[in-house]
């Protein structure tokens, strides 16, 4: 009963929270290209989904390289790091400024050294995304038992079977919660690299179809594409977090 | 089997955890090491294991062979098991290191979690066992490359007294049967008395063998209530009086 009311309670505040907002726009006669109301925003949708639609696809396929390869290199780092003192001393601080440093900062640098935009836009979402997997596993990598080390050790185990074996099992749970995070990021980096991007022309995503609306008052559009931008992050960040629940449920039970 | 000789163990920081360790250690000992906490039990387990050097003296292996991996079972007082493996795939480890297919260890594992009492758990994860149940699987851990040696640091120091009693009884069934070489840290001196058929009592700062005590319980007798097993208590009891620092 409990449970159902906690399912039930954010689509009942959202549907409560939308017919406020369509009201308040009728009653204060607010005009459709300041702010649009839900309704305006669905027929939108309805009439823009041809454009909206590929474009979407087209921003989520850059996340998901962008994850994809933010997984790819977080890993790789977190392992050598953990793996050599030298090689952490040596690339830690490096990977924290990359972090600090603004992204639509470094964004036009890589869209002039990069020559083909997909790539260019992927690689300024997974700088972005990147951070989270490193830290979280490296983390995880560290805080291996040192008792389950001195096991492996005692059985004569190589480096590369503690790895396997112990360490990346055991580091799995924060690698986890660091790629929920970086799912997201890899989103919000996508959409900033592409804002960029944009104004180079060659964009088919959704911030430039944000931008384009933005340009031709489009409001109603606009607010259709941002909700999808919502929803998306939204399935994104669910789907991580089903899939860690997956993977950990067997050490839980 | 193996004898220290005038081993001692400073850490980087300066802390003498061991002063001068001589010690012969047979085949088929079971010895309890028994002293107070910061005595240098677990640090004498760990030069013993290979974990660590010492810093001065030797330790000598009988007939200079090195224990080889696998040869030395260490228990530790967590039972460490890797919570995302069943129990059959924790006790699998030590093999499965060496490179001993599964199929082919598969009935060993099943014959050694039996001997311990969980032959119906071997597809449980640690999750769902019980503290004296994950002691179990760590000692079949322990136990399924067929040591030489097994070194056990307090590892029924976590358990209730009903569990560890059980475990105690069944860890001395098992050396008796086997004849394994076996050192038992522990900071009970019933337990020690109960278990052991010498006990080395270890005084602080630096760590010493203060007194070493050879232990005859009967076998035939009720162990925990006999005569012989209380005179053994009052005996560390006296000797432990003697050696500590009173304050
Ligand atoms: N890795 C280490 N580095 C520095 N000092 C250490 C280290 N390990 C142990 N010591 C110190 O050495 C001394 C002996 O420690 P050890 O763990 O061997 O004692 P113990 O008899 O096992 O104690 P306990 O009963 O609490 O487990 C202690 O003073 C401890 O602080
Ligand atoms: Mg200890």
């Amino acid at each position: 009963m409990n449970k159902w009311l906690e399912r039930l309670a954010p689509i009942a505040f959202g549907v409560i929270a939308l017919s406020a907002w369509q009201a308040a726009v009728i009653i204060m006669k607010v005009p459709f290209y300041v702010l649009p109301g839900p309704i305006e925003i669905a027929q939108a949708y309805r009439d823009g989904y041809a454009v909206l639609n590929p474009a979407l696809l087209s921003t989520l396929t850059v996340t998901f390289a962008a994850l994809l390869l933010a997984t790819t290199v977080g890993v790789a780092l977190a392992v050598a790091m953990a793996a050599s003192q030298l090689f952490r001393a040596a690339v830690q601080p490096w990977a924290v400024m990359l972090q600090v440093t603004p992204i639509v900062a470094i964004a036009p640098l890589i869209l002039l050294w990069v020559p083909q935009p997909f790539i260019a836009l992927v690689v300024c979402a997974s700088i972005i995304a990147f951070f989270p997997i490193l830290s979280n596993t490296a983390a995880g990598l560290a805080a291996t038992p040192q008792d389950l080390q001195d096991l492996f050790r005692l059985n004569g185990a190589t480096r590369w079977q503690v790895l396997r074996l112990l360490s990346l099992p055991s580091a799995l749970p924060n690698f986890l919660t660091g790629l929920r995070i970086s799912g997201t990021l890899a989103l919000v980096g996508a959409v900033v690299a592409e804002f960029v991007a944009g104004s180079g022309g060659f964009a088919s995503g959704l911030a430039y179809r944000i931008i384009e609306a933005s340009y031709r008052l489009e409001i109603p559009r606009m607010f259709a594409a941002l909700f999808l931008l919502g929803v998306s992050g939204i399935v994104i960040y669910a789907a991580l977090g089903l899939l860690e629940r997956l993977l950990l449920r067997k050490r839980d039970a | 089997m193996v004898s220290l000789r005038a081993v001692s163990k400073t850490y980087a920081g300066g802390t003498v955890a061991l002063d001068n360790i001589t010690a012969d250690i047979a085949p088929g000992e079971f010895i309890a090491l028994l002293g107070p906490s910061g005595c240098g039990k677990s640090t004498l387990l760990r030069l013993l294991a290979g974990l660590e050097t010492p810093s001065a003296g030797e330790i000598s292996w009988e007939n200079n062979q090195r224990p080889a991996p696998g040869e030395i079972g260490f228990v530790f007082q967590d039972a460490t098991l890797m919570p995302w493996l069943t129990a059959a795939e924790n006790v699998y480890l030590p093999l499965r290191l060496r490179g001993v297919h599964k199929a082919e260890a598969q009935p060993r594992i099943q014959s050694m979690l039996a001997q311990m009492g969980l032959a119906d758990f071997a597809g449980a994860r640690p999750k769902a066992l019980s503290g004296g149940m994950k002691m179990r699987v760590s000692i079949a851990r322990a136990l399924i490359s067929e040591p030489l040696l097994l070194l056990m640091d307090e590892p029924f120091a976590a358990l209730d007294e009903f569990t560890r009693h059980r475990l105690q009884d069944d860890l001395h069934t098992l050396w008796r049967r086997t004849g394994k070489t076996i050192i038992f840290v522990t900071h009970s001196i019933y337990e020690a008395a109960y278990l052991a058929s010498r006990i080395l009592v270890m005084s602080p700062r630096p760590g010493r063998i203060a007194a070493d005590i050879s232990a005859k319980i009967p076998e035939d007798e009720d162990r925990r209530t006999s005569r012989a097993y209380t005179q053994l208590v009052a005996d560390i009891t006296h000797t432990l009086h003697k050696i500590m620092p009173h304050e």
